[in-house]
């Protein structure tokens, strides 16, 4: 059981990095696109699934990035200078909505993160000047990085794997930090953490913005795999789809964007057979998902060991149960 | 002036209908811990079950009262008993999740196996225009706003004056003290997912002669009663009233005399003012903290 996580994650990197040269450039293009969604969903695990809020504006973020990539990159500026544009952006405006948000929790919180989106989404739809209205940006173009061209899909793809990998490793320390331990103590019992001289309101900032920033990072290189960006990816739809994501992949789970990814993003690809009701197959899979598991897929190796620990509980008490009448026949 | 009062009284008519959905939505809220992510989908379904009735020959009454049926059924009780009841106790996440799901699929489902085109729906209303005070208003604007109060006060009233509405508003405040006092938990619940079934129904028969049956209809729909929920007060259902004609009105306004493209925002901003300043909702109590 203990060797499982291990050789699960050595084929999933495996998979991921010698899959996509075999693939067609669909593939690889659905693929960038799967670890796009991993790095925007990695940042609301931490929001929802570590620090236990209701966010559903993810997609205004991961807009926000976009736009800070296409308009600095349509005025002649490196893509570069865009992204750390989006990150800084979504660090701040996440914290700007924190405030407010604040002062409400769950489902406050999760319709004033929704009405954010709508607001946003509003912008980038009506304000052509800036954001091309619903023409959108054309012609945005990819990075170089240390003189390396990552024109191509496949060159792109592994960039953005790279990346994925990079946040990944951030969250990992981030969350075995004293910080980490502090987001999770809030989601469990944040009266219990409050009263441990934990500051709720600072922790819960801070666990916002983290997120809203991954998501810039997404966003950013999203709209270079793309290459034309307009206002529809990033409706309040596209929000809940990540929320979606977080749940169904496990929330509070490392690795649950993963999966969850793959299942927003792959899962309908893989559907397309039943093409007009592919979506509602779609939807109906995920209510059957969680009537079966609530807390996600990744939930599935915790309910195992539960399972056998009740198993040999019960065998335990059998045997004892048997010794005992042995003992008295 | 008078396009001042007459924005005002179509917004009213606008507003009694974000009224009705946001209703059902703080019901479901109150008596079981449910948020249904699905409410607008609750109203297109019924909307097309009635064109469907229709369309075997039945007249629109007798249609409609066939879709209440199915839907007391359907979005009552399979609801409750298929989705809601299996995870509320696993908290929001799963229930929310779960009916994210069940309104793309209720969407696609509609939008793959009937038709993804807006389809013209029976007028309750005969086109008549009256004039009261210089206002020019349409008959269906009158009747809507009629139908829509008389059901929202009447549901008020079944809660406050019956004896099954006092047992389901006690079902709401307190569950285990209400299981001690002999109330049925589990039936007041199961009126409760019926109630907002039926309201839903009544809100299709409103609002689809003016917005037509589309698949896509219950998105925007349901993301205005969710907002008027809050606005008015999420656990006091007296406020799904006032906030659905304070959104509905403010929207009108606003599209008139501000810009129409940013109409949408109104009801966000609305929404952002009352939570900074009453985060409770304008009529809403103070929720404890649990230890």
């Amino acid at each position: 059981m203990k060797k499982l996580p291990l050789i699960s994650g050595l084929v999933i990197a495996a998979i991921l990095l010698a899959a996509p040269p075999f693939l067609k450039n669909y593939g690889i293009y659905l693929f960038s696109y799967w670890m796009v969604f991993v790095i925007a969903t990695m940042g609301l695990n931490l929001t929802v699934g570590y620090a236990g809020q209701k966010s559903l504006g993810h997609a205004a973020f991961f807009g926000i990035g976009a736009y800070s990539v296409a308009i600095l990159m349509q005025a002649g500026h490196s893509f570069w200078l865009g992204l750390a544009l989006a990150v800084i952006a979504c660090f701040v405006i996440g914290l700007a909505l924190g405030f407010p948000a604040l002062r409400v929790q769950t489902i406050y919180l999760a319709f004033a993160t929704l009405g954010f989106n709508t607001a946003i989404w509003l912008v980038m739809r009506n304000e052509e000047w800036l954001t091309g209205g619903t023409f959108g940006i054309n012609n945005i173009g990819r990075p170089s990085l240390f003189g390396l061209n990552l024109d191509g899909p496949l060159a792109y793809y592994y960039f953005v794997l790279g990346v994925t990998v990079v946040m990944g490793l951030v969250q990992w320390k981030l969350l075995s930090s004293p910080w980490g331990k502090a987001f999770t103590a809030l989601r469990d019992n944040p009266i219990r953490a409050e009263s441990l001289g934990i500051h709720i309101q600072g922790y819960t900032l801070l666990s916002f913005a983290i997120g809203a920033a991954y998501a810039g990072v997404a966003g950013a290189l999203f709209a270079s795999l793309v290459q034309f960006i307009e206002p529809a990816p990033f409706t309040v739809g596209a929000s809940i789809m990540m929320y979606l994501m977080v749940v169904v992949g496990g929330p509070g789970y490392f690795f649950g964007p993963l999966l969850g990814s793959a299942v927003g993003v792959l899962l309908p690809e893989w559907l397309r057979f039943a093409q007009a009701w592919y979506l509602f197959i779609f939807g109906a899979a995920v209510i059957l998902l969680m009537l079966w598991l609530p807390d996600g897929l990744l939930s599935i190796p915790a309910r195992l060991t539960a399972k056998r620990q009740a198993r040999e509980a019960s065998a335990a008490r059998a045997a004892a149960a048997a010794k005992v009448g042995g003992a008295q026949s | 002036m008078t396009d001042f009062l007459q924005l005002v009284f179509s917004g009213f008519a606008t507003g009694s209908i974000y009224a009705l959905a946001a209703l059902g939505f703080t019901l479901l809220w109150q008596a079981s811990g449910t948020i249904n992510f699905a409410q607008g989908e609750f109203v297109m379904l019924p909307a097309f079950m009635m064109l469907a009735f229709g369309a075997a020959g039945l007249p629109l009454p007798l249609a409609f009262i066939a879709t209440c049926v199915v839907a007391v059924g359907v979005l009552g009780w399979a609801f409750k008993r298929g989705i809601a009841d299996p995870l509320l106790k696993h908290g929001l996440m799963p229930i929310v999740v779960a009916t994210i799901g069940l309104a793309i699929a209720a969407r696609n489902g509609i939008r793959a196996g009937y038709s993804a085109e807006a389809h013209p729906f029976p007028g309750l209303f005969a086109d008549k225009l009256f004039n009261v005070f210089g206002v020019t208003v349409t008959l269906a604007d009158v009747g809507t706003l009629v139908l829509a109060l008389l059901l929202v006060l009447g549901t008020q009233a079944f809660l406050n004056k019956t004896v099954t509405g006092r047992a389901m508003q006690a079902v709401a405040q307190n569950t285990e003290s209400a299981t001690v006092l002999g109330i049925n938990v589990p039936r007041m619940i199961f009126y409760t997912f019926a109630i907002n079934a039926l309201l839903a129904c009544a809100a299709a028969l409103l609002i689809t002669p003016t917005y037509l049956a589309k698949f896509d209809m219950g998105e925007g729909l349901g993301n205005k009663a969710f907002f008027a929920a809050i606005i008015g007060g999420f656990n006091n259902s007296r406020g799904a009233l006032l906030g659905g004609i304070l959104v509905g009105v403010c929207e009108n306004l606003a599209a008139a005399y501000i810009s129409p493209a940013y109409k949408d925002a109104v009801a966000l901003v609305i929404f952002m003012a009352v939570i900074l300043f009453k985060p409770q909702g304008l009529l809403g109590k103070k929720v404890e903290r649990k230890v």
